[in-house]
């Protein structure tokens, strides 16, 4: 059986999200967020700035405790499980992408060690194998190989997203979580990235939610889009009908405030 | 293959007092295997509005919009995009690619996506990039800056990749030269000749009677009251 029908035959959603609910104090983060999430599938979520997309994906991933409401990975209740057991999927079937690359990466280890440190924590242990598939993923995510030695902190900040990114793809995760992954970036490097997890996601069936307020990279990535306004999503669905056929008025000013996408 | 029942469409404006403006009412068409039907009607009348809804990129006010056994008007995301990958193609008159992808695998990307073997889907990718007369040292650079003609006929490529079931194709031959026009028609009547089923929109009269079984005027479809 390909990958493709293995995809398309799975009736299992990888993640199931109901009635996720966040509130600091009076303030509502995120409210009553349900959606369902299948292996191979890129859901990207936009909304400006104070629309809770990143504290609903913060909830997500784990890093905040959600008020209400239900997630379920892989069919296993993640609100449930132990800190190890969660800590244990965040750094196997689970990848985390930070918007800023200080907060996902080890500042004062080389490259080649921040990636190798992620295969290490899931059993590698020989060291030339370890090297070998850290030179790779550079290559990969374009830092030179006579990189592989120097530390993050003697990187631009495109290139501390490309080795964050790097780091987190090494172990082969099953579902990534990306906070405006691509905004630090080089409009070019922003496109070979785009490029590069497009093929991940066919080749691997990754699943993959991405938030962002870039509706272009949305449109070359996402297969479907939620839009949050004021903590809730005000509309769903495929991504460029949404973009295309907006049906909620804070979609249609959103999409027409765009020069274009 | 395509079966379309008393289908509507209005868009709201919501940032303009809600207006709400119906562009169509009671449309119905059928699209057997094997045949082309053709969209007319002047600039404006709906016709690529009905050829999104068909594919899924405009959402359906009402009615029934049978591909295959779906229907896209009332399907979930998740079906529809099964049914883009594996049934329906649709080649757009725009193309819309990643930047810096190479153009063959621009092309192969469709049968990438269904799983077919690499060597394979470039192998086809090539030979449609070949018979489309686009020159082999052009396929390792990124269609986005090739000339408006060439970019259109990476996107019928693109588009023919996979021998899906149904098509649309909005305006294939608009700017083609006669040989590369030619190329499009023979591809388009070998489509049918395997049983594709195909939506499309002509504005080249002489492609429009050559390739298309039969034409829809979607001025029908036009509500009667905004008439």
């Amino acid at each position: 059986m390909t990958l493709m029908e293995r995809m398309t035959m799975t009736d299992q959603p990888l993640l199931r999200v109901e009635g996720l609910t966040k509130r600091y104090g009076q303030r509502i983060g995120c409210a009553d967020v349900s959606f369902d999430l299948y292996p191979g599938e890129v859901l990207g979520i936009v909304g400006e700035s104070g629309s809770g997309k990143s504290t609903l994906l913060s909830c997500l991933a784990g890093h905040q405790r959600p008020d209400l409401g239900r997630i379920a990975y892989d069919g296993r209740d993640v609100l449930a499980m132990s800190e190890t057991e969660r800590r244990r999927l965040s750094r196997t079937d689970w990848a985390y992408v930070h918007q800023n690359p200080r907060d996902g990466l080890r500042m004062g280890v080389s490259a080649g060690g921040n990636v190798g440190e992620r295969l290490m924590a899931v059993g590698a242990r020989h060291y030339g194998d370890i090297r070998g598939k850290a030179a790779d993923w550079l290559g990969r995510v374009e830092i030179a190989a006579d990189r592989i030695d120097d530390r993050p902190s003697a990187f631009s900040g495109g290139m501390q997203q490309r080795l964050q990114i790097a780091r987190n793809l090494v172990t082969g995760p099953r579902l990534v979580f990306m906070d405006e992954p691509t905004g630090g970036l080089d409009v070019s490097v922003q496109a070979r990235l785009l490029d590069l997890l497009r093929g991940l996601v066919r080749d691997l069936g990754l699943s993959v939610i991405i938030v962002t307020h870039d509706l272009a990279v949305v449109r070359l990535l996402a297969h479907r889009l939620m839009v949050m306004k004021s903590g809730r999503v005000v509309e769903q669905g495929l991504t460029d009908q949404v973009l295309d056929d907006p049906q909620h008025a804070y979609t249609q000013l959103l999409v027409s405030s765009v020069l274009q996408v | 293959m395509i079966r379309i029942e008393n289908l509507s469409k209005s868009f709201t404006l919501h940032n303009q007092g809600g207006a709400v403006i119906p562009v169509m009412a009671g449309a119905a068409l059928t699209v057997g295997p094997g045949e082309c039907v053709g969209l007319t009607g002047q600039s404006g009348a709906g016709k690529s509005t009905l050829m999104r809804m068909v594919y899924g990129n405009y959402l359906a006010a009402g009615g029934r919009l049978m591909v295959g056994d779906l229907d896209v008007a009332t399907a979930e995301p998740r079906q529809i995009i099964a049914l883009r990958r594996q049934t329906l193609g649709y080649v757009s008159q725009f193309l819309r690619v990643v930047p810096r992808v190479p153009t063959l695998e621009v092309v192969a990307e469709p049968l990438l996506a269904l799983g077919t073997p690499a060597d394979q889907a470039r192998e086809r990718a090539a030979s449609l990039l070949r018979r489309l007369n686009i020159p082999e040292r052009l396929w390792s650079l990124s269609p986005t800056t090739f000339s408006g003609g060439e970019q259109q006929r990476v996107n019928i490529a693109r588009g023919f990749a996979h021998a899906y079931p149904a098509l649309l194709l909005d305006e294939p031959t608009a700017s083609l030269d006669a040989a590369n026009r030619e190329v499009v028609l023979s591809l388009i009547e070998e489509a049918k000749a395997r049983g594709a089923a195909i939506l499309g929109i002509f504005h080249d009269e002489a492609a429009r009677a050559r390739v298309c079984d039969r034409l829809v005027d979607v001025t029908e479809f036009t509500p009667k009251a905004a008439a």
